[in-house]
């Protein structure tokens, strides 16, 4: 049994050891309906070797951010504003030439679906040997040999031959793991997983999941971590950020957002989703409505056309002010501190049960 | 919402009803394989569905749970008929229905309706949600009290959808509202029994609940027995009164709720409840066992010997290679809790003094020290 | 591979047999006496049975066909002499063995297709990866507005009026004319220049637009963007990862455009008064000579099954996918 236990005063990630600091990122595509406002003035940081959690749902922005991160938009239809702070080096303005250097070197990524994102036409090993040769100026005979390293490292059986195998020819399990192989070659100093294990089974998703986390220990890199699934995040992160259209509403340490969560969408998230320790006897609490366009967001705080607590906030504001996320253990929302420790307590715990 | 409804309520919730109203024995399907040279013909078989014995009692709530390629949605398809079974019987409501011809099943069809995972595709987009739903009745010539339309309203409301929607396309709905219409389209007939296949795993995990509390609402208040197909096991918990745990084919344990989730016997389902990731709110979901399987699953085309779940088992022996463990109530299983496998595992979910990891990446990891497990 | 290659090409056999078998049935079973087409007006009986003699119509039908079908594989005698595998009977018109006329204008059409295929392949799929790489600006939309206007073009209408300037009002150019390329190839050259560039400018428009949106649909595929996440060179990215998927879709129309030129480029010949495959084959429509009807045909379904085959081949090689399963 656990009783609300006071903030433990953890500091504003905004220390000297992060590494990656994103500020106020504005990101909008132009689309034949009209602007989309994906990312709206996000900031977070990342800590050197911790894994920062980003939990949101389809049309969040969590996926777009990270894209950003690494360049990926499509230069032509996208705008990007603010900065993303890669040890001092803004890449918002970085040119591609600097980038592709950055990219599978020190910044490296893993996608949702192994199948999909390892190209079907050459071999497991010589898509992993590819950036290490091109960031290592290895030859062929050493890239391969990395790479059999790396499939060993990650726990394909029989490397030796398998690194000659084609993506179809391996299980869903053993593409991701070629995957992490992939990401891991050149040794990054941050790896980007967004949902990377969505596409797989349970057991298997197990198996990864101790996988990133036992390589993190021995690689060093500081991972973001994004995934719908707050089991996983809370499996994974150090630190969590929740995103909702488009914007960060809370933020903290794992243990802080989701024993003692703050905002009301993350109390909607936690009291709607099942878990194997929870009652069976209650219905779910879901939240109501659905998630906004991104075309046309609410004015104010965006999720107050589903939330069910803005009559506590003193005239309109939650509809007209949008509220801001302070540093450090934060949440963006206009319930007073006490309020947001009342309504958690009174309503939200009892439902967590 | 309208409870008033033209369905008999019963009570359906209250436990598992001894009545069964679905009793599947030995389903079997296989889906052949064609190839050689240089005539093609059957070499082999996809044993997607090998002798499965199910049963779903009046008003009951069953799930299925399993991963990629247990035999799950087959298993569902094959007791919708929408596939026709290699082997084994259906019986439903007492009566045969393994190989009823369309004519024979009519009545049935109406009975047994089907939910799908895809709210976007499994809804003509050219069609009125109004059209979607009075099809059904349509096709089997059921003319309610009042007319179609009116009960087409009725069954919008009930599914909490507002009934002036009638005349709109399911594009111009979200996801969550889609699936409402699913489940709409399935009521029109008062079913006995919806088969859901992952109803809500399509779904952003705020309308998640949404769908599993209307789906719990109609079971509960109309006394419809539900098969819960799906691969989320906490979703499943949350639904079903009895759970039955598909591996490669075969229902490996079945049990109700209690038993499946905290007193699981096979090794499999300590496997699967294990690898689900848990939210930690409190202190005490952190004091769960640790099983790190090693691999994936094999393929279905050539399943193993025996025990199909050996290969990946810690604790199988020789015996597991050459003997088929039955799906029996073993010693200290409580009443209709079956569990096929010849060496059990304690009926408890704590974490062990060892953790068991099976990966070899893991485990070579994990050996150096530097690793800390929690 | 080699399994599969050895099934292909039996089942090729095959096929050519039963196409064999549908077109001699198809023109032979038709209630017309081919013996007094071939005798022309001023016809006398004994005329008529000496022409049907020799051209084997006095025998029964399965007797007829039998001759056809081994005539093909083995040969077969006419009163005019021997007629070597594989043979495709006798012209009515003019009396001439049908593979000899077929393959007296096949160098005109084999010169035809060569050239043309190999200026509008540089040039369609290049303008079409230009278009990609340089998507949404101007390079991309006059490229593509190009291509639309080009591709909307006929030969017809286009040659003509190459003709008219090079040829009949400059004078730049001598008219098109087919010259043997062994022996001057030169002539060979300048002759077939004029065919093979407005035929290759209708054929440059389409697969422009072809890889183009195949070009555009790879790119967004994920394994793409892995690639460049990875950090690899656009321009890398761009021809290893995808030109390599938007191939498959270009071999398949190549194939299919391939087999069609080789069985003859009637318009094209037709407009420069070329003596190709195409317009044997519309002579001889014209004046029912089947037997080089029918032998036309097959010489084309018999392109049309080895690029099928070929085309499969090109599959494996580009896709593990195909080749490993």
């Amino acid at each position: 049994m656990t009783t609300l236990t006071k903030t433990e005063g953890e500091k504003a990630p905004t220390g000297p050891d992060s590494f990656l600091s994103v500020r106020d990122l504005r990101v909008r595509f132009s689309t034949e309906d009209g602007i989309v406002k994906a990312v709206d003035g996000l900031s977070f940081d990342v800590e050197r070797g911790k894994t920062l959690g980003i939990v949101g749902e389809s049309g969040s922005g969590k996926s777009v951010t990270n894209l950003t991160v690494l360049g990926l938009h499509n230069p032509k239809t996208t705008t990007v504003e603010g900065e993303i702070l890669l040890e001092g080096q803004d890449l918002v303005t970085t040119p591609e030439k600097e980038m592709e250097k950055l990219r599978g070197n020190k910044v490296a990524m893993i996608f949702q679906d192994p199948l999909t994102a390892l190209s079907p036409y050459y071999t497991v090993g010589r898509q992993i040997a590819e950036p290490f040769m091109k960031h290592t100026g290895a030859s062929k005979k050493e890239a391969r040999d990395r790479a059999v390293e790396m499939l060993t490292k990650v726990g394909i059986p029989q490397p030796r031959t398998r690194v000659d195998d084609y993506p179809h020819q391996f299980s869903g399990g053993m593409r991701q793991r070629a995957m992490i192989a992939m990401a891991l070659v050149c040794d990054p100093d941050l790896l980007i997983a967004d949902e990377p294990t969505t596409a797989l089974d349970v057991t298997v998703q197990a198996q990864i999941l101790d996988l990133l986390k036992d390589l993190q220990q021995e690689f060093g890199s500081a991972i973001i971590f994004i995934t719908h699934d707050l089991g996983v995040i809370s499996d994974m992160a150090d630190d969590l950020l929740v995103m909702y259209s488009g914007r960060a509403v809370e933020r903290g340490s794992v243990r802080e957002v989701l024993r003692e969560p703050r905002h009301p969408y993350t109390w909607g998230l936690l009291s709607s989703m099942p878990r194997l320790g929870g009652s069976t006897s209650q219905p779910l609490t879901p939240i109501p409505g659905s998630p906004p366009s991104l075309l046309n967001p609410p004015s104010g705080c965006p999720f107050h056309p589903r939330c069910t607590f803005t009559d506590k906030v003193s005239g309109d504001r939650c509809s007209t002010e949008r509220p801001t996320l302070g540093d450090g253990r934060a949440a963006a929302c206009h319930l007073t501190a006490e309020q947001k420790q009342t309504i958690f307590i009174d309503k939200i715990q009892p439902r967590l049960r | 919402m309208s409870d008033n409804l033209t369905l008999p309520a019963q009570q359906g919730s209250t436990g598992a009803s001894t009545e069964a109203l679905l009793k599947v024995e030995g389903l079997t399907k296989h889906f052949p394989i064609y190839g050689g040279f240089p005539i093609k013909r059957k070499v082999g078989a996809v044993q997607a569905v090998d002798n499965v014995d199910l049963t779903v009692g009046v008003g009951e709530s069953v799930g299925l749970v399993g991963e990629s390629g247990c035999g799950k949605s087959t298993t569902g398809r094959l007791i919708t008929r929408l596939l026709e079974p290699t082997g084994g019987k259906i019986e439903y409501a007492g009566q045969d229905i393994t190989h009823a011809n369309r004519k024979k099943l009519a009545p049935v069809r109406s009975e047994i309706q089907m939910i799908f995972q895809d709210p976007y595709s499994s809804l003509n987009p050219r069609q009125t949600v109004g059209t979607i739903i009075k099809s059904p009745m349509e096709v089997n010539g059921i003319n309610p009290a009042g007319g179609r339309e009116k009960r087409v309203r009725e069954l919008l409301e009930l599914v909490g959808l507002n009934p002036e929607h009638y005349n709109r396309f399911p594009h111009e709905f979200s996801g969550g509202q889609r699936q409402r219409i699913g489940v709409a389209r399935a009521l029109a007939l008062n079913p006995k029994l919806i088969v859901a296949d992952e109803p809500v795993s399509a779904l952003d995990v705020s309308i998640q609940a949404q769908v599993v509390n209307l789906l719990q609402k109609v079971q509960e208040e109309m006394g419809i027995a539900f098969l819960f197909i799906a691969h989320d096991l906490a979703v499943v918990r949350h639904f079903s009164q009895r759970v039955a745990v598909m591996y490669l084919g075969k229902v490996v344990e079945v049990g109700d709720r209690d038993s499946i989730y905290n007193r699981p016997r096979h090794p499999y389902t300590h496997a699967l409840l294990s690898a689900v990731p848990e939210v930690a709110v409190d202190d005490e979901t952190e004091n769960r066992e640790r099983i790190r399987l090693a691999g994936d699953v094999p393929s279905p085309i050539s399943p193993p010997s025996g025990c199909r779940f050996r290969t990946r088992c810690w604790k199988a022996q020789d015996k597991c290679a050459t003997e088929e463990p039955p799906l029996l109530q073993i010693g200290g299983n409580r009443e209709g809790h079956l569990t096929a496998c010849h060496f059990p595992e304690e009926p408890s979910i704590e974490a062990r003094s060892e953790d068991v990891v099976m990966d070899p990446a893991l485990k070579a990891l994990e050996k150096d020290g530097n690793v800390s497990k929690d | 591979m080699l399994q599969f290659l050895i099934r292909r090409l039996t089942g090729a056999v095959v096929i050519m047999f039963l196409i064999g078998a549908f077109t001699f049935f198809l023109f032979y079973t038709v209630p017309q006496d081919f013996a007094a087409l071939s005798c022309g007006k001023n016809c006398s009986p004994e005329n008529l049975a000496v022409i049907r003699e020799n051209l084997g119509l006095d025998k029964p039908l399965p007797t007829q066909f039998w001759e056809f079908m081994s005539g093909i594989v083995a040969g077969r005698d006419f009163p005019q002499g021997h007629c070597s595998a594989p043979c495709l009977g006798v012209s009515f018109e003019s009396g001439e063995f049908v593979w000899d006329s077929i393959i007296d204008r096949f160098p005109l059409t084999l010169s035809l297709t060569v050239g043309g295929l190999v200026i509008f392949l540089i040039l369609g799929l290049g303008s079409g990866l230009l278009a990609a790489w340089k998507r949404g600006t101007v390079v991309d939309k006059i490229v593509s507005g190009a291509s639309i206007v080009l591709s909307s073009f006929q030969i017809y209408l286009l040659g003509p009026i190459v003709l008219g300037l090079l040829v009949y009002s400059t004078g730049i150019m001598e008219f098109p004319k087919y010259y043997n390329f062994t022996e001057e190839p030169g002539a060979w050259f300048l002759g077939m220049l004029i065919p093979w560039v407005v035929m290759a400018t209708i054929f440059t428009a389409q697969y422009t637009r072809m890889s183009r949106s195949t070009m555009i649909e790879q790119l967004q595929e994920e394994h793409v963007r892995t690639a460049r996440a990875k950090g690899m060179r656009q321009s890398y990215v761009f021809f290893r990862y995808a030109w390599r998927g938007s191939l498959i879709p270009i071999v398949t129309i190549l194939g299919m455009d391939l087999s069609a030129l080789l069985s003859g480029a009637v318009v094209t010949e037709f407009t420069f008064d070329l003596a190709g495959i195409g317009r044997l084959a519309v002579d001889s429509s014209l004046t029912k000579d089947l037997p080089v009807t029918m032998g036309v045909m097959l010489f084309g379904a018999f392109f049309i099954l080895l690029l099928n085959i070929l085309v499969d081949l090109a599959y494996a090689y580009i896709d593990p996918r195909v080749r490993l399963s």
